[in-house]
């Protein structure tokens, strides 16, 4: 067993100042009793001579521009679970443990990360990634780990004997005693874990009861110390106050970013992909606005995500400034890992497709971006629709018409004789001496081709169609309706 | 050593040979194809089209590129034509429709950025671009961005030809007597070959319809029509 412990120990702090790239001095405020008693400042408010355990009166008469948040318990509980998911990535055996840390079972991932080192720097790095700065060590036993993570060490430990060496090092605070408890081991001059240790364990049982005693020993594994892991939720559900509300999109994105990353190492942890995810800017005193992202192709991408988001952000109008963000997946699908290789294959060019179709639809709209098929009709102007782009079932055009092989041929000469160009609206030519004139009169080069179909659907058409050639040698696709009339109409350009 | 092993030194370049450049894509035209370095459309740069007026076979001339490329699984990118592509006719000429990306952006702005982004894509193989004007500088990013993936960029423009332009291959394509004449105004390598006389429409299109669906008579002679 090899436990490595996370203890992001400004949590409080950092639930608010992950979302700025640069946070103005804030200070988070928690009440002890009747006092409102400053627990957590970052170095912005540490300038301005703000400390933790100050009143939060005094800290606003040293620094007039000091913003004072409340401590939010449940936010920085679920910032912690959050962790533990995105954790899932890497061990299936995530634990959550005390206000602020988070055990990870590795023994079992050394061999896929390629060692000990290795993973302990992605992790590192995710967490940065995520905003959070924690401390992270490695001990064979997790009440260890989290002892040599609350003293700030970032200890490797892989062995039983050296944990017992390097455990007798520690004060005796890492091991969250009750006041009188540790009163009690000061008085007699028990500062270390290693003092402690050297004391008669029957007295210490009396005096301090048998759970400091079977903490010592889960801590250098003489006894059993089982976790409960952490399930993953079956939705993403996050949400992000912003320290300072902004309207910015590009500080919008820095706290969407780091959502995404966290949702990405969700997805990873969970084999899916998103598809549809909702994001909601809240406004004060204004309803939220809401940006749905509908992808063409599930991804667990973070850049992909983000490049797609910030299309949408700047096509948007935010009302006013956004004090929050909260982002929920509405449709999760299975999405397998891909092999890394050194060609490009097809599943990787289709993925590159379906990102270059995600890009430019959130840029330009749904509408603006589409594909072409075929339609199972004799008249020219129904012969084909517009589809999603790649999601071509052709069929219909091919089964269908499916004929003796001969009239096929001939459906398709006739396909081949049609123009690259099809007009929207037949255009109504002009005629001199009942001839069609368009830029100067027309020569008749191929037809008449009759087509003459739809009668039962009200867009009744009896046409001959004509291959003509104007004085300026431009191929045109012309038409003369059957009937009393016979007016000639343009409907293509052979381009 | 002798001259042609010097001839042959890939640093030796001769001015009456096209130079030496990465193969582009088959234009499907063995005319053509003989006078474009490359042997075909330049990949990873970009192709001005010059129509005298639309409508004279520019179109015609990149649809077999067009079939090859989507037959081979990579995407055609069609950004802001002037009207719509008759998909039966573009699937009669060979083109896969589910490979065929048709973009409609809004303004001139977003025709370039669309552009950009289709080129940058690895997964298209061209990207057909209908556009006036085109400023020299959008046009420089629009070259490095086709450079970044090796996609071609084929830009159509109406005759009036600008001065100077970073695309690697500038064609003219006008009518006369019938037949779609191209003349190369610029090409990697440089010195300029005589026009280009293609048969694009082909004859007249009853006839070639009417020569398939008739038996062949040119070989039947008398001695096989009294056997028949």
């Amino acid at each position: 067993m090899l436990w490595l412990a996370l203890r992001v120990a400004s949590l409080p702090l950092e639930v608010y100042t992950r979302a700025a790239r640069t946070p103005h001095a804030l200070a988070v405020v928690g009440s002890t009793g009747t006092r409102a008693e400053i627990i957590a400042c970052n170095d912005a408010a540490r300038r301005r001579g703000v400390k933790p355990g100050m009143a939060a009166a005094a800290a606003s008469a040293l620094a007039s521009d000091l913003q004072i948040a409340p401590r939010d318990t449940a936010a920085e509980h679920a910032a912690l679970e959050r962790i533990a998911a995105w954790a899932i990535q890497f061990t299936p055996a995530v634990s959550l443990a005390g206000p602020s840390e988070v055990l990870l079972e590795v023994a079992g991932s050394l061999a896929l990360f390629g060692g000990l080192k290795p993973l302990w720097n992605a992790i590192a790095e995710g967490l940065q990634t995520l905003g959070y700065a924690a401390v992270i060590s490695c001990a064979p036993t997790p009440l260890a780990a989290q002892w040599f993570a609350r003293a700030g060490l970032a200890v490797r430990l892989r062995h039983l004997d050296a944990l017992h060496l390097s455990l007798s090092e520690l004060p005796v605070d890492v091991m969250d005693l009750p006041m009188d408890a540790c009163r009690l081991l000061q008085n007699v001059g028990a500062n270390t874990v290693g003092d402690a240790l050297a004391l008669p364990r029957d007295g210490l049982a009396r005096r301090l009861g048998q759970r400091f005693l079977d903490d010592l020993d889960r801590a250098e594994g003489s006894l059993p110390d089982p976790r409960t892991f952490f399930t993953p939720p079956t939705v993403f559900k996050a949400s992000q106050a912003l320290p300072a509300p902004a309207q910015e999109a590009e500080m919008l994105l820095f706290a969407a970013r780091r959502m995404l990353v966290e949702l990405c190492g969700y997805l990873a942890a969970t084999a899916s992909g998103a598809q549809r995810l909702s994001f909601s800017f809240a406004h004060h005193g204004r309803e939220a606005t809401r940006i749905t992202l509908s992808l063409v192709a599930a991804t667990r991408d973070p850049d992909h995500l983000t490049n797609v988001l910030r299309e949408r952000l700047e096509r948007t109008q935010l009302p006013c400034l956004t004090t929050a963000i909260a982002l929920e997946s509405e449709l999760l699908l299975p999405l397998a890992s891909r092999n890394l290789s050194l060609l490009p294959d097809a599943g990787q060019q289709e993925e590159a497709a379906a990102q270059l179709i995600e890009r430019l639809r959130a840029r330009l709209g749904d509408e603006a971006v589409l594909g072409l098929k075929r339609h199972a009709d004799h008249r020219p102007e129904c012969a084909w629709r517009t589809c999603q782009p790649g999601n071509n079932t052709d069929a219909a055009g091919a089964s269908r018409l499916r004929q003796p092989e001969s009239r096929e041929a001939v459906a398709s000469a006739a396909a081949a004789s049609r123009p690259l160009w099809l007009l929207a609206q037949p255009r109504a030519l002009g005629e001199v001496e009942d001839a069609p004139c368009y830029e100067g009169p027309l020569s008749l080069l191929a037809g008449p081709e009759p087509i003459e179909s739809g009668w039962w659907d009200g867009h009744d058409v009896t046409r001959d169609y004509f291959v003509a050639c104007n004085p300026a040698e431009a191929m045109l696709w012309i038409y003369r309706e059957r009937g009393r009339a016979g007016k000639w109409f343009l409907h293509g350009f052979f381009g | 050593m002798g001259l042609d092993a010097v001839l042959n030194h890939p640093a030796v370049w001769r001015g009456s040979e096209c130079a030496r450049v990465a193969p582009g894509i088959p234009t499907g035209f063995a005319e053509l194809d003989a006078h474009l370095p490359g042997g075909g459309w330049p990949t990873g740069a970009i192709t001005e089209i010059y129509a005298e007026r639309a409508g004279v076979g520019e179109v015609k001339l990149t649809v077999p590129a067009a079939a090859r490329l989507t037959q081979e699984g990579r995407w055609v990118t069609v950004i802001a034509p002037p009207h719509v592509p008759y998909a039966p006719a573009l699937a009669a000429h060979g083109v896969r429709l589910e490979r065929l990306l048709l973009i409609q952006p809004g303004s001139a702005e977003d025709n370039l950025w669309a552009s950009e982004q289709a080129l940058r894509a690895s997964c298209c193989g061209a990207v057909l671009l209908w556009q006036e004007h085109v400023h020299e500088r959008a046009l420089r990013r629009l070259q490095l961005a086709a450079e970044s993936a090796s996609t071609s960029l084929i830009l159509f423009r109406s005759a009036r030809v600008a001065p100077a332009s970073p695309a690697a291959l500038r064609l003219h394509v006008s009518r006369a007597e019938g037949r779609t004449v191209v003349r190369i105004l610029k090409r990697r390598g440089g010195g300029l070959p005589p026009p280009i006389v293609l048969d694009l429409h082909g004859t007249p299109v009853s006839q070639a319809r009417a020569r398939r669906l008739a038996p062949p008579v040119r070989n039947r002679s008398p001695l096989h029509a009294a056997l028949a």
